[in-house]
């Protein structure tokens, strides 16, 4: 729900990357990694970025948004399995106590920007 | 009309651009040149999104560890019995803990009206006057927090905006967070939010009063939030006639106490 923020702050971070000798070149593309306990739903969050790119060195660029799986690891067996279902136990040994690898990523990996040399 | 003099109001208005972009500044990454394709550079970025949120969290984390004040996260969907809770557990714990509240909503100043009987300083954010912001973010709260007098408060309660999803993504600098589940709700709700019931620390499951008028069935609710979040503590409770209040209150009042004392 909160997705516009989210785009505004993608664009806020996006800019503050072009480097010094690239100001005024356009951003093609965006590569973000969301993972899938985060609060984000990918379909609103590309909508809301196109509109907020508009009169920024964005605008126009693609947001590309890969899926993180939600990865957990049993603190007391070691076993590693990825989570499809809201269940956080140890499917090994039933263990409460694990610690999640992946799966709570809303991060920008890269930009990629027109460079026409 | 209620007129407090321990209510005030603050409207937020998506003024998400005025924490600056300067805040993106703390780390320097460097701007790494990944690869070439055609035409394009690829500039590595690897930055959360959220960090200018949690950076501003830690800020805040760190005062409230200097002042020593416990920071509680309230939150739950809309109609939960949360500002009722809230209530009944300021009756409970004040004078004896000094508390203030920090309440947030999209519209209106209802909830700070009915906290702020308790005689504890309420904030009231209101995120827009019509549909705004879903959730509490750390420099909302942290201008809210600009108003307290921090050495007269032993514990700050956050009472977020009523929604099961966004909330849970957002530090806001709190030691502990809480989710009110009420049973009207219904068993599976901890499955289907797994991100709020995950990130809390303790869920309060209200409105047990109602329970010989529904067909809720506490022992499912009961797994499937152990299997959402194993070992977190759920306290069964009714807002209205303050059943299972011990149990809640002694697990707060350990949970500040711990920090006021450590």
């Amino acid at each position: 729900m909160h997705e516009m923020g989210i785009a505004m702050e993608i664009v806020d971070i996006a800019k503050a990357s072009i480097p010094e000798d690239m100001q005024g070149a356009k951003v093609r593309r965006v590569n973000l990694q969301v993972g899938k306990l985060s609060a984000i739903v990918a379909d609103s969050l590309r909508f809301c970025f196109d509109l907020v790119v508009k009169d920024t060195p964005l605008e126009g660029a693609e947001l590309a948004i890969e899926e993180v799986p939600v990865v957990a690891r049993c603190k007391d067996c070691q076993a590693q399995w990825t989570v499809t279902e809201p269940v956080f136990t140890c499917t090994a040994c039933r263990s409460g106590a694990i610690d999640i690898l992946s799966g709570r990523e809303l991060d920008i990996k890269s930009i990629e920007i027109e460079d026409e040399d | 009309m209620w007129s407090f003099t321990n209510r005030t109001t603050k409207r937020y208005h998506h003024d998400h651009k005025q924490h600056g972009p300067h805040d993106h500044h703390h780390h320097d990454h460097g701007h790494d040149v990944e690869s070439r394709k055609s035409g394009t550079r690829e500039i590595k970025v690897v930055r959360r999104v959220l960090d200018a949120n949690d950076i501003m969290a830690d800020r805040m984390r760190t005062v409230f560890a200097e002042k020593k004040v416990f920071v509680l996260n309230m939150m739950s969907s809309p109609g939960s019995g949360k500002t009722t809770t809230l209530q009944k557990t300021l009756a409970r714990i004040m004078p004896d803990l000094r508390c203030a509240v920090i309440v947030g909503d999209i519209c209106t100043t209802n909830d700070a009206d009915r906290l702020a009987q308790s005689g504890a300083p309420v904030t009231q954010i209101n995120t827009d006057a019509f549909g705004g912001d879903c959730h509490l973010a750390a420099h909302v709260v942290e201008r809210a927090v600009a108003d307290l007098d921090l050495d007269a408060i032993d514990l700050l309660i956050v009472e977020n905006i009523g929604n099961l999803v966004c909330p849970a993504e957002f530090d806001i600098g709190e030691d502990k967070r809480v989710v009110v589940l009420s049973i009207t709700e219904g068993e599976d709700k901890p499955a289907k939010y797994p991100l709020m019931f995950r990130e809390c620390d303790a869920t309060l499951l209200n409105k047990i009063d109602l329970l010989p008028y529904l067909d809720f069935d506490m022992e499912l609710a009961r797994t499937t939030i152990a299997n959402v979040h194993p070992g977190m503590p759920v306290f069964e409770i009714s807002a209205k006639t303050e059943a299972g209040f011990d149990e809640w209150i002694g697990w707060l009042v350990e949970q500040v106490k711990a920090k006021l004392e450590a």
